[in-house]
């Protein structure tokens, strides 16, 4: 029979327990998400509320939600949030900006949001060279509806709709938006990122201030794109989504810095 | 002044310190004079690059508190209904203009074209001196509300000269701080704001009503705005009529002017024209109604004002259309039926009509 080992209740534990509060950064009032376990959005959600932090914009952000499974954190932040039609939020971000210059303007968008419904709305404003930082939260499908190809699925990803994997002839081929948007003049910084492990993470936060910092000294446009884990959407174990991230979406949208600096 | 210009000043006069178009004809000029005048005002012209992020920008610039408006023609527009319904359950108070082509554009600004239950103040001016006083209430009646306000001008108003009086021209004045607009001060605070089509606060705000309430509050939003918001409407002669006219918006100065004619002719001829397309006169059409043998309703279109005429009316009197569709070769809504003769003729059978009925 195997030894089961007991935490001793008897006495007073030598270390004091955590909870979920000690951990919470200051800008996350709703410590729990109601997201699939293995999502990589809260992860990215909470390194760019710390980037806010850091950079010193805490009190001084307004962020531009669009419409998908990360739009739950919409409510759940203690930044405040203009709530975006599917695909519009960096139209909404430009108004807000022109009107407010001295607040820190982010949108939060997917894939299926930003580069499929909306997507000359970023590649206009980046063109524009406005001030603001657009985060593309990129899973290759549409979570919220339960896992369908959207416009950065990889050639070969099975969704819903492309059960037997994306096929170029039938389903043409992914856009790699952060490709698409650095070589416009008026961009200043440029980052695909993901956040499938520790180290990828500190990348991502690390981007995340670098864009932020730039969007503060009015250096022009600011793009992130970070891939998420939906291990609910690409049909694997939840502790395969970091591999498969890596092995698959990974390998057509490349992690790097595109473009740092105005030009 | 041209109208174009008359209506940008105007704006700019009623506090307006952000507009976003995308050019079209009629509504271009618009777009040409905010550009120019804002920004010697303080103001932002934005040229967006599609109606969907002029529509987008001026939702942004209204939830940052500024006094915000975009504009085109009901095409544009078209493009517009998905953010115009959004930007209604999040009740920001932006204006919109159409510049219309024809009047085929009723059913949009008082129906609309989108999702959910909204509903837009609708405003139709006839001449430019009525326009520069309805830009101002627009702009009033939107912040009241907090509702998006519709100016319905047309093709005509766009381009013709008329002298008007625009209001003192204030400075630039800090945009209002409004306790529901965004600014980032709140955030980090415990209490940050949330503008949303859907919830009216964070959802760990003790404030926080559930998925649904927003929407269901609408109703009562509605209600209050079509019993509260007093329908205007201008008449002429409908106090002896026995045919009486409705007309809105240029069709009914044409209008006015014939009448005023045949008046002098001795036919009882009176003309109701709707200033408030919504909320809608109906009082005011139904007591017309009440002494006439029938009204007869005159728009550019193939009928869509009737609707309302019809239901104010509610079968008391009988309705009948005079109008009809009426385009010019290049399709921008000039009507080659809106000339004295043609309506002269049009009124003279529909008087003839309602005597034999």
């Amino acid at each position: 029979m195997t030894e089961i080992e007991v935490v001793p209740t008897g006495t007073q534990p030598a270390q004091p327990g955590h909870i979920v509060a000690d951990f919470m950064p200051d800008l996350i009032k709703t410590g729990t998400h109601q997201l699939c376990a293995g999502c990589g959005e809260p992860i990215a959600m909470r390194t760019l509320l710390e980037a806010v932090s850091e950079v010193g914009y805490r009190s001084n952000a307004v962020a531009i939600f669009g419409i998908g499974c990360y739009t739950v954190f919409s409510g759940g932040i203690d930044v405040e949030v203009v709530q975006a039609l599917h695909g519009r939020a960096p139209s909404v971000a430009t108004g807000i900006k022109r009107v407010r210059p001295q607040t820190l303007v982010l949108t939060v968008q997917g894939d299926g949001d930003m580069a499929n419904e909306g997507l000359q709305e970023v590649l206009h404003t980046a063109a524009r060279g406005e001030s603001v930082t657009c985060v593309m939260l990129n899973n290759g499908v549409f979570g919220e509806t339960g896992g369908h190809m959207t416009a950065t699925t990889v050639i070969g990803q099975r969704t819903k709709n492309t059960l037997d994997g994306r096929d170029a002839a039938q389903h043409g081929y992914p856009i790699s938006v952060a490709n698409m948007i650095a070589p416009l003049p008026g961009v200043a910084y440029v980052a695909r990122c993901a956040v499938n492990n520790a180290v990828a993470i500190d990348r991502a936060r690390r981007s995340f201030k670098r864009a932020l910092q730039l969007q503060s000294e009015g250096a022009g446009f600011t793009f992130l794109e970070i891939l998420t884990m939906c291990p609910t959407g690409w049909f694997v174990d939840t502790n395969q989504g970091p591999s498969y991230l890596d092995e698959t979406i990974a390998k057509t949208h490349i992690p790097g810095v595109l473009k740092d600096g105005p030009d | 002044m041209e109208g174009s210009e008359a209506f940008a000043a105007a704006a700019i006069a009623a506090g307006c310190r952000f507009y976003a178009g995308y050019p079209m004809t009629p509504a271009t000029e618009l777009l040409e004079s905010m550009a120019k005048l804002l920004p010697q005002h303080g103001g932002v012209c934005v040229n967006a690059e599609s109606e969907l992020e002029a529509v987008g920008m001026t939702w942004g610039a209204a939830a940052a508190g500024a006094r915000a408006a975009t504009g085109s023609t009901g095409q544009g527009l078209s493009l517009m209904q998905e953010s115009i319904a959004e930007m209604c359950h999040a009740r920001l108070p932006v204006v919109i203009f159409n510049m219309a082509r024809g009047q085929g554009d009723y059913y949009q600004a008082t129906r609309g074209g989108s999702h959910g239950d909204n509903r837009l103040i609708s405003l139709a001016p006839s001449s430019l001196p009525e326009a520069v006083s309805l830009v101002r209430l627009a702009f009033e009646l939107a912040e009241e509300w907090r509702n998006p306000v519709l100016v319905l001008g047309d093709y005509y108003l766009a381009h013709m000269s008329e002298a008007v009086t625009i209001g003192s021209q204030k400075p630039l004045a800090e945009i209002p701080r409004r306790d529901w607009a965004v600014d980032g001060s709140t955030s980090g605070s415990g209490h940050a704001k949330l503008i949303s089509p859907v919830f009216d606060a964070k959802n760990y705000d003790p404030a926080f009503r559930g998925y649904g309430w927003k929407l269901e509050s609408m109703a009562d939003h509605l209600t209050a705005m079509e019993t509260s918001i007093e329908p205007m409407a201008e008449e002429y002669g409908t106090q002896d009529a026995e045919l009486v006219v409705v007309a809105y918006s240029t069709p009914a100065r044409y209008l006015t002017y014939v009448i005023r004619q045949l008046r002098a002719e001795g036919l009882p001829i009176g003309i109701i024209r709707p200033i408030t397309l919504w909320p809608f006169p109906a009082a005011a059409v139904s007591r017309a109604a009440e002494h006439a043998r029938g009204l007869a309703v005159y728009e550019l279109n193939a009928g869509q004002m009737i609707d309302d005429v019809r239901l104010a009316v509610l079968g008391r009197s009988p309705v009948f259309a005079i109008g009809g569709p009426s385009y010019d070769g290049d399709g921008f809504g000039i009507a080659p039926d809106l000339n004295t003769d043609v309506l002269a003729t049009r009124l003279r059978d529909a008087l003839n009509k309602v005597r034999k009925l």
